[in-house]
């Protein structure tokens, strides 16, 4: 799971754009009376232009046309070893799951029954990870340029995630042999989910060994006496190393906040607000503003700290909507 | 019509038939999109609806208020909250411009859990000299 690896990753996944996703395809059927018959039956659509002897197709059936359908994309499709590499290292990645997520077409030819419908696809984009509501993954994008009788009848721009499925119950999480996988602790799965671990250095120890003993601890510089925060071993304003601790008073207001809705993670519960608190001791830590609507905080709104169990071995300072 | 104009909301009633004939009319055979144990494996708590359904509900959406001579230029749309069997999904539209016989529509589709889709279609209308014309 570490940066280098997944940097590592991410460069073989880009390696991959602007390479052809399908050469040459051809649509398995001609445009077809049937088919647009179908369409129009499972849409509800009843537009007179998609019916009788001078009909159109839908123009959203577009892609319907190059469909693999239920014999998968063989030959004659166009489907390039470039894009089944694509999606077998996003496989083997753990990136198991597929789901579609944009879809952008512009027509510009009517397609009719007996149009023989050819296309050349590209790869445009491979994102880099991301976590979504259903997952990790990466998004891929692709462009096909779509033809009728080799005429230029339309684009389809096509956006999918790849992704390791958040909550996969019903199998362990999938393996994952490139040190990808789901970012949200997969090896925790099965337990209510618990927010992450701080990272507890030598630089900022004494400032968990204060939240231990519920003491919100500022550091002072000795040589200038100005504060800091969040723990940093030197001072910004005079650059010294020597330090001591004030213990902030708890009082408080909403220098500026942000409200989570999306993506959730494990063991958070959006919406939450995420607040800026500047202390009444003139410094700012971020922090969860509680005790009031996620959507009622305001800029200038009082707080005052306390102390969050999150579970039996983490604690955390939140700050209290004060009644005003 | 002119920007700002808004169409009558389209109430469309999520069932697994439509979802399974959405898809295969679309000729998408994604286990996801008819085969409720297997979408269950992955993770999903039933079928749902593929993006090829969804794009041409919405371009439906759009023609049915057009009329006999809208013609679809573009369908743009992004996918969120997933339709599943027993959700209703809503769409609404608005004007967003119009350039000559072209305008320019924001879709929304709303279902239970929140927007469905969202998107921009561009339809052209030509106007038309005889409203009798032979249908």
């Amino acid at each position: 799971m570490g940066g280098a690896d997944e940097l590592d990753f991410l460069d073989r996944l880009k390696k991959f754009e602007g390479q052809p996703a399908a050469t040459a395809g051809v649509g398995k059927d001609l445009v077809n009376e049937p088919m647009i018959r179908h369409w129009c039956e499972a849409m509800g659509d009843t537009h007179p232009a998609y019916t009788g002897p001078d009909a159109i197709a839908p123009p959203t059936m577009l892609q319907a046309w190059t469909m693999g359908g239920l014999s998968g994309h063989g030959d004659g499709t166009g489907r390039t070893s470039g894009y089944d590499e694509l999606f077998e290292l996003l496989d083997g990645a753990g990136f198991t799951s597929v789901v579609a997520t944009d879809c952008e077409q512009e027509y510009v030819l009517d397609l009719r029954p007996g149009d023989r419908v050819t296309y050349d696809a590209v790869i445009e984009t491979v994102s880099g990870r991301k976590t979504t509501k259903l997952g990790t993954g990466h998004f891929v994008t692709t462009r096909m340029d779509v033809r009728a009788n080799g005429e230029p009848a339309g684009t389809h721009r096509f956006r999918i995630l790849k992704y390791a499925p958040a909550a996969s119950r019903s199998r362990g999480p999938a393996p994952a042999p490139a040190g990808e996988g789901a970012a949200a602790g997969p090896d925790r799965a099965p337990a209510r989910a618990l927010r992450p671990r701080p990272v507890v250095n030598r630089d900022n120890a004494g400032f968990w060994a204060g939240v231990a003993e519920h003491r919100l601890l500022v550091q002072r510089c000795t040589d200038c006496a100005e504060l800091r925060f969040p723990w940093l071993p030197g001072c910004h304003a005079c650059g010294s190393a020597r330090w001591d601790t004030v213990e902030a008073s708890g009082r408080g207001t909403v220098y500026s906040y942000v409200v989570m809705h999306h993506p959730p993670f494990p063991a958070f519960d959006p919406p939450y607000a995420v607040g800026l608190i500047e202390l009444a001791e003139g410094v700012r830590i971020v922090s969860n503003v509680v005790g009031v609507a996620p959507d009622e905080v305001r800029i200038g709104m009082a707080v005052r700290l306390e102390f969050l169990r999150a579970d039996d071995e983490l604690e955390l300072p939140v700050f209290r909507a004060e009644a005003s | 019509m002119k920007a700002g104009d808004e169409l009558a909301p389209l109430e469309i009633p999520i069932t697994r038939t439509l979802i399974v004939a959405g898809a295969v009319a679309s000729r998408d055979y994604q286990d996801v999109h008819h085969d409720a144990v297997l979408a269950r494996e992955k993770g999903s708590p039933d079928v749902f609806m593929n993006i090829l359904t969804t794009n041409g509900l919405v371009g439906r959406y759009i023609t049915d208020h057009f009329g006999p001579s809208a013609r679809l230029r573009s369908v743009k749309i992004r996918l969120g909250a997933p339709n599943y069997p027993g959700d209703t999904m809503t769409l609404t539209g608005t004007v967003t411009a119009v350039e000559g016989e072209v305008a320019e529509v924001r879709v929304t589709g709303a279902n239970g859990l929140g927007h469905h889709v969202t998107g921009t279609v561009r339809v052209a209308v030509p106007a038309r000299s005889d409203s009798s014309e032979a249908s």
